[in-house]
Formats: structure tokens, sequence, C-alpha cells
């Protein structure tokens, strides 16, 4: 731990070079979301099936879209320096309320997915590495050619028609049994069962990718000197493959990892769809849809403070998994 | 004519004279809607039609698919297909409708015009409470009446004409009105003219009450939770009015994104009933043949569905009639039902929809697919093929509630006689912008509900007078013609239902004759339902109804 307060140091030096990052982001955000046509109240209008000039009117004073572009902005940012996401003209509900609403939804799918997928991927890496060339190395190398380019969406369904219509063994979407009032260990059991399909499908496209990756690096860290020493001073080959070999692999896993990490905060749209999982994904997608800009700029800001961190943490990782790499 | 505020000895006389009354606006309604919906619906779906057999069940859970997730539960303000599905199991309105428009007592048990047309009394029921145990009156009426004219999109046109809402005792409501408004007793529907409580809105913003997403009616269903993303469930209202009913214990309702996993959803045994078609049409007959499902089509008519195309009548091309009529005989209506709708819906011969009995013109046939006439009215209208065989290029827009595939159809039919078409298909936000505000469509594929009023459905985009930028359905062809706009205004105001008939007989004729736009055809909404569940469709608004009747055989 003699490491801790270099860490310290650089994480609140990344706290703090993050400000100005996040403001821009934030800028640029709400210049690019104005590219998109119409905005939430012709939205409003339009799925009214009929509207007037009045209603029209009323709705784009009530939420501001009548103002200039820049006096907009300073409203939002204005808002955002007193920790407020502001509030949604489509939900009638602060956006705060509403992400903190689906975050925990996205954090379990993407957690349970993520987790799944490091786990199998490194491990189907690291048999590939040692049976290099053979029998189960292209077996293997198949079958995740064939998870990495299968389309989410397909897999999805698939495992519905499989599991949830034709075995029954698995609900075929959704997050709980609706209104079965469940509590303690019946509750989580009733969850996972909801978590299984969603959080298998999501995880195949990245069991390739590790599984890809990690046989690559094992592969290239094994033909480098220390392992040779390893092996010389008589450690047995499974001491080898994991202390020495696949540590040094996980290095560019890690960084991986950490970008897809983010990524899935608001990209597992697709599968949050085919599963009507009740995620950010979902909710970012329908604020599109919805023209619903203030619920978008939330999940934006979230997913851009969770790449700072995530990188900060992965540094951090790193440093651990490799003594040479330091935190600054 | 307006009722005396009544004492009590008069009561008899009093009931006696409304019900006059309302007989006479009854038989008028058959008259006029003749025929209804059974007469129509396919074969398959008629032994589902009455629950009547047996008894209703008390108990169980109804599993209800709404598509989309709305964004409010009360149709006060908000008129999106989502909510109007949700809102009247708990909020109620003053009448609803049989299959055939005859209104039926709901909140208001009888109804009464005066014979001017002017004054609309209504005697609201007894002992209704609100779900938070504060009594029903005609207060709430009133201020409901109020909020739809001020806040509620259609509501503004519908409620124009009222001057005055009277409430001389705590069971009467009159509507005074400046004008005959004949469809406003066919608008008080709880989808339509929800009536909500005064005590919960007064003094605050009715577009941002909290009631929008935790509602207090007095409907059949009381709200419980609201999970975003997930499911709303709705439980049985215990001093419901109507002793004994809702038979319904629960209503779960859920939303589901993915069409396809809609199918998934059925197929597993997860949903009992949804509307919509909830599954793609492609999907539809495979679905409705599982083992304990069926099809319904009927229930859909207070809506009025239709597919239009209309004409951006500021473009040179597109003002010669021979040229809008070559259009609309180069496009093979029974060919884009059957292909593209997979032959759910009929072929419209009017912009107004064939469901719409009392107004549609019989008499009227489509233009027909014709290409060597509409090869030849091009020729005539001075833009012959060009050596590439092409004349001049339109440019298609379609909304998003038709499938793209409709607008590939119209595409390619329209190449045949020598108009390419660029077709750009954009999300419902960006066609309602490109449409209505920039207009640089010049023929757009629409989706315009017809409603249950052509005042209110159709005028609205061929009436000069609502040719305004930027408002979504209006008159974004930019058609305008005195003769059409004299009829649209006559019939709006007219109170005798056969002049008013004639009046729309007269407009379609002319519209018609004019191409001014182009009704393809009216597709039909299907509903999905688990064989158990009876009573599902009793009324023009079918599932958007209250489910107090709905109940599931054991």
């Amino acid at each position: 731990m003699r490491q801790l307060p270099r860490i310290l140091t650089a994480v609140r030096r990344t706290a703090l070079q993050s400000v100005p990052t996040i403001v821009g982001i934030v800028i640029l955000n709400f210049f690019l979301l104005r590219l998109a046509p119409g905005d939430a109240a012709d939205v409003l209008a339009g799925e009214a099936g009929a509207a007037t000039e009045e209603t029209l009117a009323a709705l784009k004073a009530k939420f501001g879209f009548d103002l200039p572009v820049l006096q907009q902005l300073g409203t939002y940012l204005w808002n955002l320096a007193h920790f407020s996401l502001g509030i949604s003209p489509r939900y009638n509900q602060p956006v705060a309320e509403l992400i903190a609403e689906r975050l925990p939804n996205t954090l379990s799918l993407m957690g349970a997915a993520l987790g799944f997928a490091l786990l199998t991927g490194i491990a189907l890496g690291a048999v590939m590495a040692s049976f290099a060339g053979r029998v189960p190395d292209k077996v293997l190398s198949v079958l995740s050619l064939l998870f990495y380019s299968i389309p989410s969406f397909w897999i999805g369904l698939m495992l519905i028609v499989l599991f949830a219509v034709k075995l029954g063994w698995l609900p075929s979407g959704g997050a709980e049994t609706i209104g079965a009032g469940f509590s303690g260990g019946e509750m989580l059991l009733d969850r996972a069962r909801y978590l299984v399909l969603p959080a298998f499908s999501l995880a195949l496209f990245y069991v390739a990718i590790y599984a890809r990756l990690t046989r690559g690096e094992m592969l290239e860290v094994k033909a480098q000197d220390h392992v040779r020493t390893a092996r010389a001073k008589g450690l047995s080959p499974f001491a080898v493959a994991t202390r020495h070999v696949l540590r040094n692999a996980l290095i560019p896993v890690t960084t991986m990892a950490g970008i897809h990490l983010a990524g899935l905060l608001g990209g597992a749209v697709v599968v949050e769809t085919v599963y009507s999982w009740p995620g950010l994904g979902r909710l970012a997608y329908e604020a599109v849809l919805g023209r619903d800009f203030h619920v978008l700029l939330g999940i934006l800001l979230l997913s851009s403070l969770l790449v700072v961190a995530i990188n900060a943490a992965i540094d951090i990782l790193q440093a651990a998994l490799d003594p040479r790499i330091e935190v600054r | 004519m307006p009722l005396p505020p009544a004492p009590a000895s008069s009561a008899k006389s009093l009931t006696f004279r409304g019900e006059i009354h309302r007989r006479t606006v009854l038989a008028g309604a058959a008259a006029l809607f003749l025929g209804g919906g059974g007469a129509f619906a396919p074969a398959w779906a008629k032994d589902e039609a009455e629950g009547a057999g047996s008894a209703p069940v008390k108990g169980g859970v109804l599993r209800f698919l709404v598509e989309h997730e709305p964004s409010t539960l009360v149709t006060i303000a908000h008129t999106a297909g989502p909510t109007q599905r949700i809102s009247p199991k708990v909020t109620e309105g003053l009448l609803t409708y049989d299959l055939n428009f005859n209104p039926q007592p709901a909140l208001a048990t009888r109804w009464d015009v005066s014979a001017d047309g002017l004054t609309y009394t209504f005697k609201l029921r007894e002992g209704v409470k609100w779900h938070d145990g504060q009594p029903f009156t005609a207060a709430d009426v009133a201020y409901s009446l109020d909020l739809l004219k001020k806040i509620h999109p259609r509501g503004r046109g519908t409620f124009a004409s009222v001057t005055a809402v009277e409430t001389p005792d705590d069971h009467t409501v009159i509507i005074r009105l400046s004008k005959p408004a004949t469809y406003l007793l066919t608008a008080l529907d709880a989808n339509e003219s929800p009536i909500v409580a005064k005590h919960i809105y007064e003094g605050t913003d009715p577009l941002t009450n909290k009631n929008g997403s935790a509602p207090i009616g007095t409907g059949p269903f009381l709200f419980r939770e609201w999970v975003r993303g997930s499911h709303i469930i709705l439980e049985r209202n215990p001093d419901y009015w109507d002793a004994g009913k809702p038979y319904l214990d629960r209503v779960v309702v859920r939303f589901i994104a993915d069409q396809s996993a809609r199918s998934a959803a059925f197929e597993a045994g997860e949903l009992d009933l949804a509307g919509g078609p909830p599954v793609p049409y492609a999907d539809l007959a495979r679905v409705s043949a599982l083992p304990g499902l069926g099809a319904e089509t009927r229930g859909y008519d207070y809506a009025g569905r239709m597919t239009q195309l209309y004409f951006n009548f500021e473009r040179p091309q597109l003002q010669d009639r021979r040229v809008r009529l070559a259009i609309a005989q180069a496009i093979d209506l029974q060919k884009l039902l059957d292909v593209v709708y997979f032959g759910y819906g009929k072929v419209a011969a009017s912009v107004i929809s064939p469901n719409l009995k009392a107004f549609v013109d019989p008499s009227l046939e489509p233009y027909g697919y014709d290409l060597k006439a509409a090869n030849a009215l091009l020729d005539e209208a001075g833009y012959p093929r060009k050596a590439d065989g092409t004349r001049f290029a339109l440019r298609l827009y379609a909304n998003p509630f038709n499938t793209q595939a409709a607008g590939d159809f119209v595409k390619q039919s329209l190449a045949k006689v020598g108009i390419p078409v660029d077709f750009q298909f954009f999300d419902f936000a960006t066609y309602i912008q490109k449409t209505y505000t920039s207009r640089d469509f010049d023929i757009t594929l629409e989706s315009l509900q017809n409603l249950f009023d052509p005042t209110l459905g159709v005028q609205r985009t061929l009436w000069s007078r609502n040719f305004r930028i930027g408002l979504p359905f209006s008159n974004a062809s930019h058609y305008s013609n005195p003769e059409v706009d004299r009829l649209l205004e006559a019939a709006a105001i007219e109170r005798d239902p056969q002049a008013r008939r004639q009046l729309w007989f007269d407009f379609q004729k002319l519209v018609h004759d004019d191409v001014a736009a182009v009704g393809l055809l009216a597709p039909d909404g299907v509903t999905i339902f688990n064989r158990k569940v009876k009573n599902h469709t009793i009324g023009v608004t079918g599932v958007d109804a209250s489910f107090a009747d709905v109940y599931i055989e054991a």
C-alpha cells in the first residue's frame, strides 16, 4: 500500500482535470442535440393526434423552447451548477429521478454481463492459448468468431424462443415478477431469473473479444524471457500460465473492459429493448425519439462522468497488475 | 331544453321528458350509424363477440399489454394512444358508446339536447366517490369541461362553442353553446373527454399536476403503482358505483417496445390482451392462431384509422388535377392492402373512412388502378416522358405510423408512370417537423385518424383556414377551395343529422372530383386476446374502455 498517497493525488488530479472536460462535453452535446429536427413540444403535440396553435405555443413556452438557444444553454448550465439535471417535459419528472430509477437495473445488467464476459472470455482465451493451433483452439476460435458476428437482437430473440417459449424455463422479458411482492432471497432469485437471458445475450459479444484478446496476449507473453526464467526455476506449467503469463496478458483486457463498461451504460439499447429491460439504454433511446433532450443530456453527462471515473480506476488497477506501470 | 332545477315533486315528469329526448337522440343516432361493426367483423371474430353465454367470473389478474409507455396516465391534456389505453380504467367520462356509437350512461345517467341544439343538460350519477373518498359532483364536471376547453389538444376545438357550463345542483350540468355542435354528444367518452377531480387540479398547473402519474378517478380500477420502463398495476375499486363490478382483481399493464418480443410474450403465455395490432401484420395470422388466443378487429371505430395521400399544392405539377388523378390511378389499392397490410383493412373511396358509416358516401368509388389512363393524363398535362423514361421527380414522406413498406409501395407504383420518387422515411419528430413546419414534401403518406366525427378528424387537413405552418396535422397541403370551406363550416354547425350527412356527402364528392387528397385505405386495428378473457370489446373504443365488464373465464 506504499502507493496509496500517490493514488489519492492522482484521483484528485483526475477529478480536477475532468471538470473542464465535462463542461465541454455538456456544451457540445447541447448543440449536437439541437441539430435533430423538432423538439419535445412538437412530438407531444404530434402524438396527441391533433393540436391547435395555442396548445403548441403553450407547450413551447412552458418548456422554454421559444427562448434563444444560448439562453436555453445558460439556463441548463445554471441548473447544472446547482446540481439539477432539469425536468423532463415528457415525463413531467426531474431527470435525476428518472435516471436514478433506471440506474440500478442498468448497473446489474452491466455488471452481470461484463462479469460473465470477463470470466468466460479470459478462461476461454487461456484454454485457447494453451492449446494454440490444436483442435480445442480451433473449435473455440470458430465459436468466438460466431459470438462476435451474431447480432445481439437476434441471439436475444433466439434465446427467448428457446428458453421462454419452447422450454418455458425463463421469462421472456421484464425485470421481475410484476406484483409478486417477493422479498429477501426470494426476490433475489426472482430477479436473477429475469437477468439470465439479457445478461447472456449482452455478454456473448464481449466473451468473443476477451477470448481473442487474452489468447493473443498470452501467446505473445509466453515468448518473453521472464516466462522462460519462471519455467527454468521449476514452476509448474499451471503456475507459469496463471501467475506469469495471464497476469501480464490482462493489461490490454482490462483496458478494453474499461472502455466497454462505459459504453454499456447507454449502449445496451438493443438488448434492453428485446427483453423490455427497464434500463438507461432504453430511456436514452426513447428520449431521442421523444426529443426529450434534458433526459438525454443527463444520461450523456452520467456516461461521461463514468468514463472519466473508470479510466482512473483502470489506471490504478493496471498499476496493481504490473508494478512497472506507475500511477501518476 | 334546459331542465329546471328540480323540486322533488317534479322528478317524475322530468325523467319522462328526459327519456323522450334521449330516445329521439338515440333513434337518430341509430338511424345514422347503420350497420355497425358487427356485420363487418370477420367471421372468426364473431364467436368471440359476446361473452354472454356464461355468467361473469369474479377475480383474476388481467395481463394487459400497452406497446409503448405513456408519458402521462390521464387524457385531460394529452391524447397519445398509450395514454388513451390506460386513462379510462381509472378516470371516467360522462358517456360511453356501444359498437354502433349509441351513447350509454357512465357518469351521466340522462342527457337531453334542446331543440335549438344550443343547450345540453346532463343528470349525473349520484353516490359516486373519487378514489380518495371525496364525493363526485357537478362542480367536478364543470371544472373538467373547462380544462378540456383550455388544455386538451382536441378539446379546444370540440368545446370551442361552449359559452357557459352551469351547475344548478350537485347532480345537474347544463352546457350552453353559441352555435350547434352535434359532435359534442359523441365526444364525451372517457378517453376523449375525461372527468377529473376539481379538488385535485384546482390551483395547480394541470400539465404538471401529479395526478398525471398517479391518477385519482371514479373508475373501476384504482391506480397502485407505475414502475417507469416496466409496468403499471391497477387494483379493483371495491367502492365502484356499478355494484359488483369490476370483475377483475387487478390489471397489470406491461410495456414491450419490441414487436418480436411481444409475439414471444404472447407465445410464452405471459400476456392476456393487447390492442393495436400489437405484433407486425406479418405475424398476426400466426400469433392469433396460437392455441388459446384469438383476434378481434372491432373496437377501433372511435379512432377512425385512415392512411391518406396528401399533395403539396404549392408545387406547380401538383396544382394540375390531371397529375393528381394520375398519381391516384397509379396506385393499386387492393394490392397495397394485400401486400403491405396483409389484408387487414378496407380500401377507401373517400377521404372519410369507410368505417365511419354515418358520414362516408357509399356511392363513391376509388379512382381505380389504371396505368394507361394515368400515363395518358400525365402526357396530356404536359409532362411527357423524357429520354430516360421519367417525367418529373417527386419527394415523398411518410408518417412512421404507416410502415416503411407502404411508402416503398407508393414509390414503386409511381415509378411505373414515369415519376421517380425520392422516398424519405424519418422518425416521428423529424417527420412532423419536415412535413408541417418546413413543408418540403411533394406528396406525403399520412396516417390521420378520422376520429368519431369528420368535423374533428377530416376538416383539419382540407379547410383553408387551417393552413398553419408549424402546426402538426393541419392543412400542410395548402389546399384552398371556397366551396369545400363552405361545406366544412356548414357541416360543423348543422343540427339536423340528415342535412349534415348530405353536407358531408357533397364535401366528399367535391374532394373526390378535385382529387384534393386521396384516402387510400382504412387499416384495421386488431386486438389479440386470450380466449378466456371476455367482454374486452363491447364498445367503439374497444380495449380503450374501462374494463369494468371484463372477466376471465375459469
